[in-house]
């Protein structure tokens, strides 16, 4: 069967300002601890919260410093603010 | 599954709200002192009112276990005048601050207060379980670490230690043991509540404030706050000029929750405010954000040596020890802002883009402070260190690439009123921190021109203490009924509608209103032009706002903050007649810079809700450490109660 497409408005941009990992156990700590409610817990318990407000995100990074299960949420900056450095012997130049 | 698109996909239909929502119920609590934010001023005043034995409530839109623009962390315990490595007076470092910036300051009070008390604030911080000293001797070896006392002193200003006032911290640790001594203490904490709206004696715009009213985000609930003082702790406003979510936040140092509701309620219910007309340039950085700590230059970048693509140092000032380089202090080539002289450099091909932070250069003890510690521990940062140190970064091998130059400055009609000292306030004209009604108490960012973290926390301390002094003395206050009706009604105004303007379109057409009329250039019709262009947006599109959901609803009610404080802002720009260099305010048709006759404070209030204009002389906050004695001969220093 075809996927079904639904019509939905854009996605706000930037759209995923976490990631979240299968390690993730939906215990929400995050969503709980996010200043500006980014998130909202999922509708099944231990289930991964969902992103809601995304463009609402301040970066402050406190969810994912809240977590206490190594790997389970990961930060995930918008391609704009990724950040560049320079290995000063090389001259090679990357990008977060 | 971590989307909402995703949720769609797989459910096929978008998930339902996950709280219940109570719209119109009200919850009614009675306290002695109420905070307003639960910020780091918040969670001063609430834990310094409940050690002196009365009932504290602390009311917070975010969590408060991070929340406000000190939640994820600080670097810098500034103007520490007592610590036992300081080289200055208190009185006199709280003078020479007072009278910055042409004397248009937060004033005497909150300056004396910072000056003289924040050294016993940081011990007590320390007692509550918050991080202040080298206790693993991590840093042995940095500059300006103490062997004996393992505080780290910075270089701020502090050109070869001849100030020793400013203390390295690792702030990440703060805002949890607050909330956790908070707590501990007895304190009621209301996370997830909007304050709306200030609670008037018999409902009557200047009378003595009897409690707050607000709005649960998550719910939808109406709370009614009964108390005898409140304390006002909130944020002021990040984003009046420039509004823009899809850029990924407004600035470094305030999220899109800190909208000046502060402010505005506590104009409405008829208190004085000052400064109103003194606005900054908006500080841009990557992205819009991390516009120092992504990208070098600032204080927390305090001794890292700036350099252009071939490694030729910049003569950009840092903040090194003994370099008389200071970031803030000094520096600079002379008659020249010392970024214009790069620009003019770069022009030439003196200078080659893009720059570079060079912590290759530094010693390792140094780079290791300054990335790990000051970046590393300031406001939003630790997940930026992590970020970069994840992907591969090395501070000992790699250089930091710096977009000031490019992204540093924005246009002038991008303007702010986020950055330290860039802003007004509520008028503090009171030895007890209380503004000009009685009742009602204000500190930290709701101080004109404020904007530090450990002033946020001493005057939360100071006012915390005073408030419960006097709710000792004095009845409940008769609250009104027909006030709480009128807050309600236009509280819940956008839940009865689901199409209309939404709170983002809202948000952006104040901000563009501000950006044409009340910009870099001033004039009276320019001026009237955007109180006009404002009350038509009050008149015709607030009543078509709109939301979806509760917290749809707490971003509309912030939008029609902004909007009010923007009026605010026009109005105390209309009444200074003249231009000023100390409020970076400049009117066209009255060039003159600071004329004599216009030294003074203006201040801002409403009286039946008509705008009434007043004033202060420069320095109207008297002799101030006399005043601090007179007022304080009960202090006892650092708290020893349990």
């Amino acid at each position: 069967m075809a996927k079904k497409i639904f019509a939905v408005p854009n996605v706000a941009t930037p759209s995923r300002p976490v990631i979240f990992t299968d390690k993730c156990k939906g215990c929400n700590l995050c969503v709980e601890v996010c200043p500006v409610d980014v998130y909202i817990p999922h509708p099944e318990k231990g289930k991964a919260p969902i992103i809601l407000h995304p463009e609402e995100c301040w970066y402050c990074g406190c969810c994912v410093g809240a977590c206490n299960i190594e790997g389970a949420i990961k930060f995930n900056w918008p391609l704009q603010q990724r950040g560049y450095w320079k290995n000063k012997a090389t001259g090679e130049v990357k990008r977060v | 599954m971590t989307s909402w698109q995703e949720y769609l996909d797989k459910e096929g239909h978008p998930p339902v709200w996950p709280y219940p929502v109570n719209y119109e119920k009200e919850q009614e609590i009675e306290t002695d002192v109420l905070v307003l934010g639960g910020g780091i001023a918040g969670c001063w005043a609430a834990i310094s009112a409940a050690r002196k034995g009365v009932k504290v409530a602390l009311v917070e839109k975010s969590a408060t276990i991070r929340s406000g623009a000190g939640g994820p962390g600080v670097d810098h315990w500034n103007d520490c005048c007592n610590n036992p490595l300081s080289k200055v007076n208190p009185d006199e470092w709280a003078q020479r601050l007072a009278n910055n910036s042409g004397g248009y300051t937060c004033g005497g009070v909150a300056r004396e207060v910072q000056c003289r008390e924040n050294y016993d604030a940081l011990i007590e911080l320390e007692n509550m379980g918050g991080k202040v000293r080298d206790t693993e001797d991590k840093y042995k070896g940095a500059e300006g670490r103490d062997d004996k006392t393992k505080f780290m002193i910075s270089p701020r200003y502090n050109y070869n230690h001849e100030t020793n006032t400013v203390i390295r911290v690792w702030g990440s640790t703060f805002k949890a043991a607050l909330r956790k001594e908070a707590l501990r203490l007895g304190v009621k904490i209301y996370d997830r509540v909007m304050a709306t709206g200030l609670l008037n004696e018999g409902g009557v715009q200047g009378a003595r404030v009897v409690g707050a009213m607000g709005v649960n985000n998550r719910t939808g609930e109406f709370m009614i706050f009964k108390s005898k003082a409140t304390i006002l702790c909130m944020a002021g406003p990040g984003s009046i000029w420039v509004f823009n979510t899809e850029l990924a936040g407004i600035t470094t140092f305030r999220s899109r929750a800190m909208s000046g509701d502060g402010q505005v309620m506590a104009y409405k219910a008829g208190a004085e405010l000052t400064m109103m007309e003194k606005t900054g340039t908006l500080n841009l950085g990557t992205g819009f954000k991390h516009n120092w700590y992504g990208g070098a230059g600032d204080a927390s970048y305090e001794n890292v040596r700036i350099v252009d693509a071939n490694g030729k140092a910049l003569p950009v000032p840092y903040e090194g020890w003994g370099s008389n380089l200071g970031q803030m202090a000094r520096g600079g080539a002379p008659g020249k802002p010392p970024w214009e002289v790069v620009r003019d450099g770069v022009l030439k091909g003196e200078y080659a883009l893009p720059f570079y932070g060079d912590f290759p250069s530094m010693p390792k003890v140094e780079s290791d402070v300054t990335w790990g510690l000051m970046i590393g521990e300031e406001a939003i940062c630790r997940i930026i260190v992590d970020t970069y140190n994840a992907s591969g970064f090395d501070p000992r091998r790699d250089q930091l690439q710096n977009y000031q130059l490019i992204e540093g400055r924005s246009m002038p009609q991008w303007r702010s009123i986020d950055g330290a000292g860039a802003r007004g306030g509520i008028l503090i004209d009171d030895w007890n921190m209380r503004t000009s009604l009685e009742g009602l108490y204000a500190t930290g960012d709701q101080l004109p021109a404020s904007g530090d973290h450990n002033l946020a926390a001493t005057t939360g301390r100071y006012s915390g203490r005073k408030a419960a002094d006097y709710v000792k003395q004095i009845a409940q206050g008769k609250i009104d009924k027909a006030q709480i009706a009128a807050e309600k009604a236009r509280v819940y105004d956008p839940i009865k509608k689901n199409e209309g303007m939404d709170w983002k379109e809202l948000h952006a057409g104040v901000a563009r209103t501000m950006q044409y009329f009340c910009s870099e250039y001033k004039t009276e019709s320019l001026l009237k032009m955007g109180l006009d262009s404002l009350n038509e947006i009050a008149e015709n599109y607030v009543p078509r706002l709109f939301a979806l959901d509760p917290h749809k609803l707490m971003c509309s009610l912030e939008s029609l903050s902004t909007l009010e404080y923007s009026r605010m802002i026009i109005e105390a720009s209309l009444a200074r007649k003249a231009s000023s260099k100390f409020l970076t305010f400049d009117r066209i048709d009255y060039p003159q810079q600071d004329p004599p006759e216009w030294n003074k404070f203006l201040t801002l209030k409403l009286e039946n809700n008509k705008v009434k204009i007043g004033e202060r002389p420069l320095g109207f906050w008297g002799n101030m450490k006399e005043n601090y004695e007179k007022y304080n001969q009960d202090y006892t220093g650092v708290y020893k109660g349990k």
